[in-house]
């Protein structure tokens, strides 16, 4: 086998069809719109992809072990009506009620999962199921309504979570910095750790995998349960942010965090992830919904462009597969 | 006479009401290549499962250096050095040789706590393993198994049961779907495996590579062992093809010309 150049790898590489596609859409909304690339705007951008980019790293890890999470959006909008419910109606404090909205996150993520490895059942259905069971929990307990949200500034947990501060010109939330470390820590386990080799052949190969001892159950139920408590704590973030709690919120979401995880170049088969291609299909999705916007394009129209470049991606990542497997 | 490797007596083994293997006696000696034959539903497939712990034995005992074990599941056969080598299900695609070599037992680099794999080593031994199988080609640990061909991706299987110290290495079937070449190459690993002390049960469906290889040829016919004493050198193709089939060299040749009907 000839050594490739370093060029020809990188453009091998599963990260670099994002990458282009990035600093295209960057080049193009800029030149449309030069306002797109001032600071106020850019504040804008960093704010709403923490909170979605936080459930699409966990989802990347549970995607490459071969299952998806259809539940994340309904946990978004369940754990703050949950941690705000505890609260107001004097049961226990903020950060407790945060701590039990997780503890139960995690619980509705171990039951996923148990549905999944132990039951056999398809992860699509499983959590599908939960999805309604999750957001007919949140509509049933607010009888539809948002809940009271007491202003959360000054508490250290917002402080936190959600505190912000200029950087120059640049208003920068505290949650960015969670996403950031999320990130490299997720990238570190996938890449460099002992669990990254099995959630990879959990999903490559889930018989060899287990021929070799590796326990694919554990794995896949252990990211269960991370998928469900970052899509919790991404919801309460959210919530403390802009100080609402409503049960419908996360709409949707799953297929939005499950577009920039396949974008980034994750297989959707399991077997292959790439958490930096992640933050690459987050960053397309979320510049392509506020660029679109800035240069004049009715929002309504958003997803045509999300469709199109799902599809778009897609054939690329087939394409660049098949050229890899044929060694040119 | 020395205790074998491996000795499997009186295994039955049914699903339902049908006797997969009936009262089969088996055994593997200490460096030696067993071919095993027989012909499609004569019970090979299942004394391998029971052997490699896929699948639990009706009853029997199964006895390694005469001391007998139970092999509930994959996972304990290979913690008695018995590794077992399916052609296509044995490898994870998208991972690159050295993960696959240690895949569920990466060493991990200190400080521990970090559970970060020692890729260095990893890469170090997977590259002198290749050399060790007689891959000769200059290929990178890190290549992804996706990108090897069938011969490539059987002895780094071969390579990996090598390097864990597996007694037995079994092979189901690995020449299937292979080239001329690249079967040559399959068999040298096999070869190079007991060479270096490791026994192994050859599987195949060509006699012709069965006998390249093997130090000895196990026939089995419905469930039973019928032949275990068959020694390639002093026999040919025609009369393992007889024993396989339980007919004579003029039935063989009528079933071949007038079809199977004739027998029914």
């Amino acid at each position: 086998m000839e050594n490739r150049s370093f060029v020809q790898s990188f453009i091998a590489r599963a990260e670099f069809g994002p990458l282009v596609l990035l600093i295209v859409e960057l080049v193009v909304f800029w030149g449309i719109n030069p306002d797109f690339l001032s600071p106020q705007n850019i504040s804008n951008i960093l704010a709403f992809t923490v909170e979605l980019g936080l459930i699409a790293l966990a989802m990347t890890l549970l995607m490459t072990s071969g299952e998806f999470d259809l539940s994340v959006g309904s946990l978004f909008g369940f754990s703050p009506v949950l941690m705000w419910t505890l609260f107001n109606s004097g049961v226990t404090s903020l950060e407790v009620g945060l701590l039990i909205a997780l503890i139960v996150a995690a619980l509705i993520g171990l039951v996923n999962g148990w549905f999944v490895t132990q039951l056999k059942i398809p992860s699509f259905l499983v959590t599908l199921g939960m999805l309604l069971v999750v957001r007919g929990s949140a509509l049933f307990i607010t009888d539809g309504f948002p809940q009271r949200t007491w202003s959360a500034e000054g508490s250290w947990l917002a402080n936190i979570l959600v505190g912000d501060f200029y950087v120059g010109p640049f208003r920068i939330y505290a949650s960015l910095f969670w996403f950031i470390g999320a990130a490299i820590v997720l990238g570190y386990v996938l890449t460099q750790s002992r669990t990254g080799n099995w959630i990879q052949a959990a999903g490559g190969n889930p018989n060899a995998a287990r021929a070799r001892g590796v326990n694919v159950s554990r794995v896949k139920v252990g990211l269960f349960i991370l998928s469900a408590v970052m899509a919790s704590l991404a919801g309460v973030i959210s919530s403390l942010r802009t100080s609402a709690a409503n049960p419908n919120s996360g709409t949707g979401y799953e297929l939005e965090v499950i577009a920039m995880v396949v974008i980034g170049g994750t297989a959707l088969t399991g077997g292959r992830g790439t958490i930096i291609g992640t933050v690459l299909g987050i960053l397309i999705l979320r510049v392509m919904r506020n660029g679109i916007v800035l240069i004049g394009v009715p929002g309504l129209a958003y997803n045509i462009f999300i469709g199109a470049i799902i599809l778009g991606m897609m054939a690329l990542h087939s394409w660049l597969e098949r050229r890899h497997q044929a060694g040119t | 006479m020395a205790e074998p490797l491996i000795r499997m007596e009186n295994i039955r083994k049914s699903y339902g009401r049908v006797q997969a293997l009936v009262d089969a006696n088996f055994h593997v000696n200490e460096k030696e290549i067993v071919g095993l034959l027989g012909d499609n539903g004569a019970g090979k497939s299942t004394l391998i499962k029971v052997l490699s712990g896929a699948v639990p034995l009706t009853s029997g005992d199964i006895f390694i250096r005469g001391k007998k074990v139970t092999l509930r599941s994959t996972s304990d056969a290979i913690a008695h050095g018995i590794e077992t080598i399916y052609q296509d299900s044995a490898l994870v695609t998208q991972l690159s040789i050295a993960r696959n070599l240690f895949l569920g037992r990466e060493p991990i680099k200190a400080p521990r706590f970090l559970n970060r794999m020692d890729q260095d080593a990893m890469n170090a031994v997977a590259r002198d393993l290749l050399r060790q199988v007689g891959i000769t080609k200059n290929i990178p640990p890190t290549t992804a198994i996706g990108s090897l061909s069938g011969g490539e991706r059987q002895a780094v299987a071969i390579a990996r049961a090598m390097h864990f110290d597996s007694d037995l290495i079994i092979l189901d079937e690995p020449t299937n779907n292979l080239g001329v070449a690249e079967t040559q190459g399959v068999l040298s690993f096999v070869r190079s495996a007991r060479d270096s002390g490791h026994s192994c049960i050859f599987i195949a469906h060509n006699i012709h590579h069965v006998f390249q290889v093997v130090d000895r040829i196990v026939v089995m016919r419905r469930g039973k062992v019928v032949a275990d004493d068959i020694d390639p050198k002093k026999t040919t193709v025609a009369e393992v093809e007889r024993v396989i089939t339980g007919m004579s060299d003029k039935e063989i040749r009528d079933a071949i010309s007038d079809g199977p009907q004739q027998h029914g």
